[in-house]
């Protein structure tokens, strides 16, 4: 019988399934940053010129910042000249009023990815904002969600339509000054996704978002924004794959979440980006800013994340705890394979009386792959009573394979509790060997094994999401053990 | 159906099975006895296929096949069940759900359409009366925080779905008050067929008393030095091991 070690490096070398390019013509700036590119991004979309300002006031910060390097992570440096910052299906101009009228190419793309944008998803109760680039295409049920006051709407439009609540809300849960890259999206930033919920309305179906990072050399900097009024509710989902490329593509988004008084936002991610192939050539840069604003009293957020993409990935999805008795949750599944690298985690910052939070996070690594998980509970002086539950549990497949953790707790209240257990386990040969002399299948017993250890966070999410999840995770993980 | 012929066995280049014969015909049940160290366990683990054990020499042939030559859950859809010693826990993985993966697994090996949800659940539910599970252990995760008893139980509910024409229960009775050690055994005595064998691995005569062998096999240094009736058992009771292993020597 083969070693287990170079079975599970068979179950985890496959190949990208999503991995297709669709040919469109695209309306895209030459490569380079200048004030005059965003100058160009700015007109292209028609932008008022407070926005404009806004723009040029966090590429003057950018400008003055350095490339962070404190992650374990490791990369070549990137030419931030060399890309390309804008980049649009032609068909912009005159959006299509029905799918009739979208290029038949670009709904064979979101064909053979399976994302619903038909009458199924009617069914389904969920409404699609596709972002092709970095325009949105197509925005589907905006009328049921109309009635309920519900606003979820591309993100330039809403500079247009609600320019109030995009001056009032836009940077002020990531400052444009909080991270280079931060500051960079806040610049050149496309297009991306904006919700508003009336106060006392819960949303009346789930949110989804399908990203697609499709032109060459094309950085794609999403700009989503999530308000939560008193009272209300909202279940946002986020979903993304990429057709296999060469060359690194760099992804720098910010997402924003506002929940005020009583509300609650519970924002699920499932993410396959192209990885890169065996050898770590081609894959996404994943350098994310995602943070959530308990602004209010009793507001709870949660962010549940199951990654398995992108060659780097650099995300904290974090949660501010202003409001007393408010709540932050953060469930993540990383899963590494090859020459992956992720440095992910969150920050939950109690400030507020009473504030809760809980941390899951469950790491796997195969391959050659780097996985580590960075987490900050920091406890503020004014946070009486302020409580929280951290659990890290990484598993190794195979013995080239590594896990990192990285907890930072920084307690400045004496009444605050604080808890951390974290573990690191192997995929035990006796478990192995129990479930196949019952009959199970090499492949088929890792992949229990490995759902098993995150079902905890697999219950978090939707239930459409958690079965998409699984399947994700038996796909990226074929090869890895066989 | 079982036919073991002069089987060497090692771990880590020390011997442990030193030239075991063993014929088990359908339907019978062998008792294998004998000292710590004498390499009881280690026939179980070579017969289920699993890691870390290298023979050196003889075959294993299970109804025509060469049992050696597959993979464990080839074995499995063969008809060869290992009750464990020491149930492993699998966090997070459904009782059941595991089950049915088995299931359908060995189904598919042999060939045969998987069955419906409706009619495994019927299967589960005659089942786990007949060997008196608690049914709340259904949906917990595979033996997790089952008591030492559960987990045995839970090894025989198993056994009673799968349907194994052999089945090895290695030390079964390890661990076990005496009212868990009757419950388990009158759960593998419903399941005795003339079709089904058993190898009963076992250190004390006491779990003989309830399955009652055929056959009982003494293991001594990775030989089997004595072979007789379950008389023997009795025997071995009352006098030990130590006049058939000098007698031996």
């Amino acid at each position: 019988m083969a070693s287990n070690a170079q079975d599970i490096e068979k179950i985890v070398g496959r190949e990208y399934a999503a991995g297709f390019f669709t040919e469109i013509d695209q309306d895209t700036v030459p490569p380079g940053l200048d004030e005059d590119t965003i100058r160009l991004i700015s007109a292209k979309k028609n932008e008022p010129e407070w926005m404009l300002e806004w723009r040029l006031k966090a590429f003057a910060r950018f400008q003055q910042m350095r490339e962070p390097n404190w992650a374990h992570v490791e990369y070549p440096p990137i030419d931030f000249q060399a890309i390309s910052y804008y980049s649009a299906p032609k068909s912009d101009k005159d959006r299509p009023q029905s799918l009739d009228e979208v290029d038949p190419k670009l709904l064979e793309t979101y064909e053979k990815l399976g994302i619903p944008l038909e009458e199924q998803k009617m069914l389904a109760g969920v409404a699609v904002d596709a972002v092709f680039d970095s325009v949105s295409v197509h925005t589907t049920f905006r009328d049921k969600l109309a009635e309920a006051g519900v606003i979820f709407c591309s993100f330039s439009e809403a500079v247009h339509e609600h320019p109030e609540l995009i001056q009032k809300y836009l940077g002020s849960v990531v400052p444009v000054t909080d991270n280079f890259y931060a500051a960079l999206n806040s610049a050149v930033f496309t297009d991306g996704s904006f919700v508003y919920i009336p106060k006392n309305t819960r949303c009346p179906m789930e949110l989804s978002t399908y990203f697609r990072i499709n032109a060459m050399n094309t950085g794609q900097f999403e700009r989503t924004l999530v308000i939560a009024d008193e009272g209300s509710y909202v279940s946002y989902l986020e979903g993304c794959t990429a057709p296999m490329r060469d060359e690194n593509q760099l992804h720098a988004a910010v997402v924003e979440l506002v929940a005020l008084d009583d509300a609650e936002i519970k924002y699920s991610t499932v993410q396959n980006w192209y990885p890169g192939d065996e050898e770590g050539r081609g894959g996404i840069y994943n350098f994310v800013t995602k943070r959530g604003d308990c602004r209010g009293a009793r507001s709870k957020i949660s962010w549940t994340q199951v990654e398995t993409g992108s060659a780097i990935t650099w995300k904290y999805p974090s949660c501010v705890l202003k409001g007393e008795n408010s709540v932050g949750e953060f469930y993540s599944v990383a899963l590494t394979n090859n020459l992956q690298q992720a440095d992910t985690g969150t920050k939950m910052v109690h400030l507020g009386r009473g504030t809760r939070s809980t941390i899951v996070s469950k790491g796997i690594s195969a391959g050659r792959s780097q996985n580590a998980y960075r987490g900050l509970v920091r406890i503020a002086a004014a946070a009486e009573g302020a409580r929280n539950y951290t659990q890290c549990d990484s598993l190794l497949l195979g013995d080239r394979s590594a896990a990192h953790t990285f907890p930072y707790i920084e307690c400045r209240n004496p009444s605050a509790q604080v808890e951390h257990e974290a573990s690191t386990s192997r995929i035990s040969d006796d478990q192995l060997f129990y479930l196949r002399s019952r009959g199970i299948g090499q492949e088929d017993a890792v992949n229990m094994i490995v759902n098993g250890f995150c079902k905890e966070v697999f219950k978090e999410l939707p239930m459409e999401f958690a079965v998409e999840a699984q399947k994700l995770l038996g796909i990226s993980l074929e090869g890895a053990v066989g | 159906m079982l036919e073991i012929k002069n089987l060497h066995a090692e771990v880590d280049g020390k011997p442990i099975l030193r030239g075991i014969d063993l014929t088990v015909r359908p339907g019978e049940t062998h008792a294998i006895m004998g000292p710590n160290g004498s390499g009881k366990s280690t026939l179980s683990h070579v017969l289920a296929g699993r890691d870390g054990y290298t023979v050196t020499e003889g075959s294993v042939s299970f109804n025509g096949k060469q049992l050696l030559d597959l993979e464990p859950e080839e074995r499995a859809g063969e008809g060869v069940f290992l009750a464990f010693q020491y149930p492993v826990e699998i966090p997070g993985v459904n009782n059941v759900y595991m089950l049915k993966a088995a299931l359908n697994g060995i189904r598919a090996y042999r060939g045969e359409k998987e069955l419906s949800a409706v009619d495994f659940l019927k299967l589960v539910k005659s089942r786990v009366k007949a060997v008196g599970l608690d049914e709340s252990l259904l949906n917990r995760p595979v033996n997790e925080g089952f008591s030492g008893g559960e987990k045995k139980r839970n090894e025989v509910f198993q056994m009673s779905v799968l349907e194994p024409r052999l089945a090895i229960l290695d030390e079964t009775d390890s661990g076990l008050d005496i009212d868990a050690l009757k419950a388990v055994a009158e759960g593998v005595n419903a399941l005795r067929d003339a079709a089904r064998s058993f190898i009963v691995v076992t250190h004390y005569q006491r779990l003989l008393d309830y399955i009652v062998p055929d056959y009982v096999h003494v293991l001594s240094k990775g030989r089997i030095i004595k072979s007789g009736g379950k008389e023997l058992a009795l025997e071995l009771e009352a006098r030990g091991y130590d006049w058939l292993t000098s007698e031996a020597a």
